[in-house]
């Protein structure tokens, strides 16, 4: 009988499992990323899918050198686990849509190598590996990740073709003044500078409507806030994340952002305007909620939420920067093995000091 | 206390999984009774507590219902013949254990006449004292049958003394694949109800009640009628999620009631118990006959004829499979108990025991083991955890050998139920890395407990030979003392004769 001396490993329970992998979850995240990445697409063009393109590329590329430099046996599975391409697709979305070649071979090289592999690869970074390119080529390279452009929807005459998207994707032509824009934070932090104020400012090609449908100046995850939306919404819907980091994040900022509009609206961004500007949609859905650099908790991930949301709101307020958000994410970050540490769930039978729950006084004992 | 509970169950939130039942269609085929098999084995050790004490010769003719084992110390059952036969050996066989290692067992050959021995049914069953009723329990051999297999008079016995007030039946079979309770529920619900009462009684709780998972509306039906015309007993319907039988939880749920994680269900005032266990207090009591079958589950994708049957204890898993229609295909893992929580078998020669509510044929598609890969710390299994524990962090912990850490973010809690490892994307087996942890945390306290006693050993010696020494020189000293006491005497003796001469 061949049940008789079965050769099973010996292997604890349980013997079921829900079917649930890293590849799946990858994978939902680049669905809810798909909408806004192809309106996108439509709106800045040719150059903006080949830096899309390029991003992916050099991070799965210095992924799988890493991989090999350090003598992992299963690069191929580990490559397509999709958290490279993941982090790819986000640090895309964050960057200038016409920026140069260049940007995408060293923020790859930056997220994955420095940001992600010398902590020892998935699981283990402690900043967010996109977040970290983010800041570095910002800080290193201000002009080109500051140039931001109108968009030019595909099916205008003024929009490049795929050989001229190319060339300005090469850097062989110079991008035409009349393109280069400014993101409405960056704008306003301008003229806020030059002594003009929001009432004056914030008008014509920045106005609310723009923000909403997404055709304005910005990253590939800026433009269209609402098709970001519509992305974290289905996170939710698919339990991938939980409400407590996006809500928190949200929170964060439009609480210090009401009371500062209410006091002095001169000089202060509304709600609105801040929480559909940016990076607030993309980072409260897809950036804070990454889920190696964010507390396990739910408990946590409001305190950190609320973190990232508030400094975002100090650092376009008050800081240098226009935007703050990745800045924020990254201090956060620093700050949740802090947080994983105070903020735990009680234990069943314990109080949350972890003593053990006194045995009520009526019955023996 | 309504409000407050619903505060705390917010707060909680969502603890455990809802894993696919898998219960059908074992669930929908009647109780089936098992042919009697050639030879029954008999393990000494099937319950909680020490090994019963054979009380048969081999060559010795017994009678269904006989005791053949007597049970030893006070947490331990007895054994009876659960068929008429002959004793062929009193020797080792591979227990029931997914070690594969070798047990003590009883073997009889079956002779085919089931013939009962002479029993004792309590004339008026509730009639009987506390005592009585605890005491016909433990000479039934009753155990826990929901898989802990503890002795169940000691459980009667300690609600007595600790004076609880709230006895809580588990009916709700949380476990996937399993639908032993669920048919017993619904073809023996009156027998069952009459248990429950003499427990209540055994136990001096006031009042019981019977959690059954929402998912089994028919066994609801049918003890929700049966238990009509007693007030005591009330029985709740309670959310199907898993692990819902495990007791703390249940607790929980049944009666607002939270264990400290360092006391006993009886110190909050509640005990908890199967209905398995129920209907065998009720055979016990009211029919005399002691424990020598238990109704358990076949399932899983290779097995020929999934359903519920009731089994001699002592049947080898071979025997059963052979009975009913051998299996389908191959079989890839064979699992006793349910999928969360029960141990692999190494092979099919092994005996059913009074814990065993299930056997699981799984076929290749079921049994498919994933390579786990790196933690991306999701937080599922946190979300998961139905203690409120931080699986990724004990393991984490754990694989650094810092079983100290482990402890301090609360190891000793956790009840290997497997939500985590059910939900973990990673497939990392979390819950190998807590058996292994709390083996060698036993190992260490066992060692630390030698070394105490070594070293108290070490110690009385070094006392003793000091003693020794000490007595040896005060001997000396004294006999020195003595010696120059005799010479003073003998010379101031000779002196005196000196003076005299």
């Amino acid at each position: 009988m061949t049940t008789s001396s079965l050769a099973a490993q010996p292997i604890a329970s349980p013997h079921a499992h829900g079917g649930n992998s890293v590849t799946s979850t990858m994978f939902r995240v680049q669905m809810a990323l798909v909408p806004a990445t192809l309106y996108g697409f439509w709106l800045f063009g040719w150059p903006s899918f080949f830096l899309w393109l390029l991003t992916i590329l050099s991070c799965l590329g210095f992924e799988a050198l890493s991989l090999k430099l350090m003598g992992v046996t299963r690069i191929k599975r580990t490559l397509f686990d999709g958290s490279a391409l993941l982090t790819g697709w986000l640090l895309a979305m964050t960057l200038p849509p016409w920026a140069p070649w260049w940007v995408a071979i060293v923020g790859g090289f930056i997220a994955i190598v420095i940001g992600k592999q010398v902590f020892g690869g998935v699981g283990q970074n402690v900043f967010n590996p996109a977040m970290v390119a983010r800041v570095a080529l910002l800080v290193s390279f201000p002009l080109p990740l500051t140039q931001w452009i109108m968009p030019l929807p595909l099916n205008t005459v003024a929009a490049p073709d795929f050989i001229h998207g190319l060339q300005i994707f090469l850097g062989n032509q110079a991008m035409p003044d009349a393109m280069a824009s400014a993101s409405l934070l960056g704008h306003t932090k301008t003229e806020l500078a030059r002594g003009i104020d929001l009432l004056h400012s914030l008008s014509g090609e920045h106005g609310a409507l723009f923000s909403l449908i997404g055709t304005r100046a910005g990253s590939l995850g800026e433009s269209a806030s609402l098709l970001i939306l519509a992305g974290g919404l289905y996170l939710l819907a698919s339990g991938i994340i939980t409400w407590h980091t996006p809500v928190a994040v949200l929170a964060g900022l439009a609480i210090p952002a009401a009371i500062g509009h209410a006091v002095d609206p001169a000089h202060y961004l509304s709600v609105s305007s801040h929480l559909l500007s940016g990076a607030a949609m993309l980072g409260a859905f897809f950036i804070a909620t990454d889920y190696v650099t964010s507390p396990n908790t739910g408990r946590g991930q409001i305190v950190f939420g609320l973190g990232i949301g508030f400094m975002t709101w100090v650092i376009r307020t008050y800081g240098g920067y226009p935007e703050g958000m990745a800045f924020a994410v990254l201090l956060m970050n620093a700050l949740t093995p802090v947080i994983d540490r105070f903020v735990k769930p009680r234990i069943l039978g314990r109080d949350r000091k972890g003593k053990p729950l006194d045995i009520p006084e009526s019955k023996g004992a | 206390m309504g409000f407050m509970n619903l505060f705390k169950t917010i707060l909680r939130g969502e603890w455990g999984v809802h894993p696919a039942d898998h219960k059908r269609p074992a669930a929908d085929q009647s109780l089936r009774k098992l042919p009697l098999p050639p030879r029954l084995h008999l393990m000494l050790s099937q319950h909680v507590g020490a090994a019963a004490r054979p009380t048969v010769l081999v060559g010795q003719r017994v009678k269904k219902g006989e005791l053949i084992a007597a049970a030893q110390g006070n947490i331990s059952a007895p054994l009876h013949a659960p068929t008429s036969g002959i004793i062929s050996a009193v020797g080792e066989i591979t227990a029931p254990h997914s070690s594969g290692l070798p047990a003590m067992a009883i073997s009889i050959d079956v002779d085919g006449e089931d013939a009962w021995c002479e029993l004792s049914p309590a004339a008026e069953p509730f009639a009987l004292s506390p005592a009585e009723i605890a005491e016909r329990v433990a000479a039934a051999g009753v155990v826990g049958l929901g898989g802990a297999t503890f002795p169940s008079s000691v459980k009667l016995n300690l609600g007595r003394r600790s004076g609880i007030d709230l006895l809580l039946i588990n009916g709700s079979e949380c476990e996937p694949y399993l639908s032993c309770d669920d048919r017993l529920m619904r073809e023996r619900a009156a027998d069952i109800v009459s248990g429950i009462r003499l427990m209540l009684i055994a136990t001096g709780a006031q009042e019981a009640r019977v959690g059954i998972e929402d998912n089994k509306p028919e066994a609801i039906a049918a003890m929700r009628e049966a238990s009509a015309r007693y007030g005591e007993v009330t029985v709740v319907p309670v959310p199907a999620r898993y692990p819902m039988g495990s007791d703390r939880q249940l607790i929980v749920e049944l009666s607002g009631r939270e264990v400290p994680s360092d006391a006993r269900a009886a110190d909050v005032g509640v005990i908890v118990h199967n209905v398995g266990t129920a209907y065998a207090v009720h055979e016990a009591i009211c029919l005399g006959r002691p424990m020598v079958s238990r109704i358990l589950t076949l399932n899983g994708g290779a097995a020929g004829m999934p359903g519920n049957y009731q089994v001699p204890l002592g049947t080898l898993v071979s025997d059963l499979i052979a009975f009913t229609g051998g299996v389908k295909g191959q079989v890839a893992k064979i699992v006793m108990g349910g999928p969360m929580m029960g141990s692999v078998l190494p092979h099919t020669r092994v005996p059913v025991v009074k814990g065993t509510s299930g056997i699981l044929l799984l076929d290749a598609r079921e049994a498919a083991a994933m390579e786990p890969e790196n933690c991306i710390r999701c937080g599922s299994c946190v979300k998961a955890c139905p203690m409120g524990l931080l699986p990724l962090e004990m393991s984490a912990r754990i694989r650094n050998d810092d079983l100290d850490g482990a402890v301090d973010i609360g190891l000793t809690d956790c009840i290997a139920c497997g939500c985590c490892a059910y939900v973990c994307p990673s497939h990392i087996p979390l819950v190998q890395y807590f058996y292994h942890a709390k083996g060698d945390l036993s190992a260490r306290q066992r060692n630390q407990l030698r070394g105490e006693s070594t070293k108290k050993l070490a110690q009385a010696r070094q006392e003793r030979l000091e003693r020794e020494a000490r007595e040896k020189a005060e001997a000396a000293a004294r006999r020195k003392a003595e010696r120059a006491a005799a010479q003073a005497t003998a010379a101031t003796g000779a002196v005196k004769q000196g003076e005299t001469v």
